[in-house]
């Protein structure tokens, strides 16, 4: 496969290169290294388990009893999580973005948390709502907070000023011209901050039960990694990570099948 | 007559100067109004903690008095050694960061220079740089064990996906009118490359590296408290487990200075590097 030289002002054209054919190739070729490593005997056989281990794992997961009473508890922290932390970000945004003196005032501490590791307060959490679920519900609000509200913050400001003169213009109340003209003018920073805030949600109560809880997707990766049960530890984690980039792609798909309309 | 005249321009220069002045005081006012204001917000909600706690309505075990953390973060130097956990994690953070450059660069410039990798990769990378990678660190402790190896290998793949996006996005974005110049000079693929391309590219190379170097922290600092080693996240991790919350509150609070001061630094860097 000959390699193109990039370099030069030519419109980009169709070539005629085999991308699908590439990927398969590469996929078997890690998929080959992985089964060459587990059978090789050179590294420890229950930390690179074969991967038709995995799959046998995960097929026996995925119709157990048990996994859905986790996956469950899981999801139903992330959802809420995910409600509170939206929805305070949009209420702190919309307030930063409509008031600039708000925003002078207090926008800068938000953009100093935001890239704060957020993990980093889960003992507080801990303390403050325990090891059951409204730790995890916590963490995960808190880290789609952020996201959210600086979003939603920048969006307020660029809502088109002749929107706003005209709801002025027609004596629109406040909740009119939330409702009426903000609200549909923050459609894309909203679905950017639920896109980000669901993934960020989804980390944050995920390694808040990998850290600590009694039940959940983490739980059950952590009980099999004390347990040495590496197979099963596998298989739940490829069901976390497709979890993680489902949720993302759909949340993608859903505001961009909104914005076509 | 000439005295007059001098009088009225001297006293329109006073008027002019005045003015001046006060737009100044009110530039200036405007500037600081914000900040005291948000100064005077934290400082009143620091009192409203201390007094709370105070009169027993915030128990001290969960949320000690903003005295108390002070007290503990003077602790935190003496006793746990604070200045030595933070220049493990500097460490850890830099040698993740140091690696993910000298990998993430030549990826991104192979992802550009070759049409085939960069069709078949680029959109992969760009998966997995939305894709929740810190989930993994099961994984990692079960390959590499409990030690730095873990938290710098995790901090590396979380960190080199932007420094590969941008790396690419930046050769590729180089305007054609300087490639143009270039051939019209005669310059070869290496010196094109050398002296157009990558100079041209370089403030968005430097976006990535900062977006790079804060992911490795953010990941250095979550992963040593997760595994319980390293620098800060284990300090945090063990005074939770000890019950030390003043000093648990204090190493909180430093993690989130450092980690302001790492934005700061890297914004400002990368703004010296950016044009204009």
């Amino acid at each position: 496969m000959a390699e193109t030289d990039v370099i030069g002002t030519a419109a980009p054209r169709r070539s005629a290169v085999p991308v699908g054919r590439i990927r398969i190739v590469t996929i078997l070729g890690l998929w080959a290294a992985w089964e060459l490593a587990a059978a090789s005997g050179l590294l420890y056989a229950g930390v690179v388990p074969s991967s038709f281990k995995i799959v046998a794992a995960l097929a026996h997961e995925i119709v157990s009893a048990g996994f859905y009473w986790n996956l469950e508890f899981t999801l139903m922290e992330v959802l809420v999580s995910l409600a509170i932390g939206c929805v305070a970000g949009l209420a702190v945004g919309f307030v930063l973005g409509a008031y600039q003196f708000a925003a002078a005032s207090y926008e800068r501490y938000l953009q100093y948390m935001a890239p704060t590791p957020k993990i980093v307060f889960l003992p507080v959490l801990l303390v403050l709502f325990g090891v059951g679920p409204g730790s995890k519900i916590a963490m995960g609000a808190l880290s789609c907070f952020f996201p959210m509200a600086l979003s939603v913050a920048a969006g307020v400001r660029l809502v088109d000023p002749v929107l706003l003169r005209v709801g002025r213009s027609f004596n629109l109340t406040t909740a009119q011209m939330i409702r009426m003209i903000y609200l549909p003018a923050l459609v894309p920073p909203i679905a950017t901050g639920l896109r980000i805030g669901l993934g960020v949600a989804l980390v944050g109560c995920l390694l808040a039960e990998l850290k600590m809880s009694n039940r959940g997707l983490g739980f059950m990766i952590m009980q099999y990694y004390a347990q040495f049960r590496t197979p099963q530890m596998y298989a739940i984690l490829i069901v976390m990570f497709v979890i993680a980039v489902l949720a993302n792609t759909l949340v993608a798909r859903v505001f961009r099948l909104r914005g076509q309309r | 007559m000439a005295e007059q005249a001098q009088q009225a321009a001297s006293g329109r220069a006073r008027t002019g100067a005045g003015r001046r002045a006060v737009a100044q005081w009110a530039g200036t006012h405007r500037r600081l109004a914000p900040l005291l204001t948000g100064l005077a917000t934290i400082a009143v909600l620091l009192v409203l903690w201390e007094g709370f706690v105070a009169i027993g309505w915030w128990s001290k075990l969960i949320a000690p008095a903003p005295s108390a953390i002070a007290d503990g973060f003077a602790a935190l130097f003496e006793e746990e050694g604070l200045a030595v956990r933070f220049l493990q994690t500097f460490g850890e953070t830099a040698a993740a960061a140091l690696l993910a450059i000298a990998a993430g660069v030549p990826v991104g410039l192979w992802l550009h220079r070759s049409r085939w990798a960069g069709r078949a990769y680029f959109n992969w990378v760009a998966s997995i740089a939305a894709a929740p990678i810190v989930l993994l660190y099961p994984l990692f402790l079960v390959i590499f064990g409990r030690n730095a190896a873990t938290i710098v290998a995790m901090s590396v793949c979380t960190g080199i996906t932007s420094i590969i996006l941008k790396t690419k996005e930046g050769l590729d974005g180089t305007r054609p009118v300087l490639i143009d110049v270039g051939r019209s000079f005669g310059l070869s693929r290496s010196q094109l490359f050398w002296k157009i391309m990558f100079p041209a590219a370089v403030p968005t190379i430097a976006t990535g590296v900062r977006l790079g170097v804060i992911y490795c922290l953010i990941s250095v600092v979550g992963i040593e408290f997760l595994i319980n080693f390293g620098g800060l996240g284990e300090l945090i991790d063990d005074l939770a487990d000890r019950w030390e919350t003043p000093m648990m509150f204090g190493a909180i609070l430093f993690v989130m200075l450092t980690s302001v001061g790492f934005f700061w630094v890297t914004e400002k860097v990368e703004k010296w590097l950016r044009p204009m």
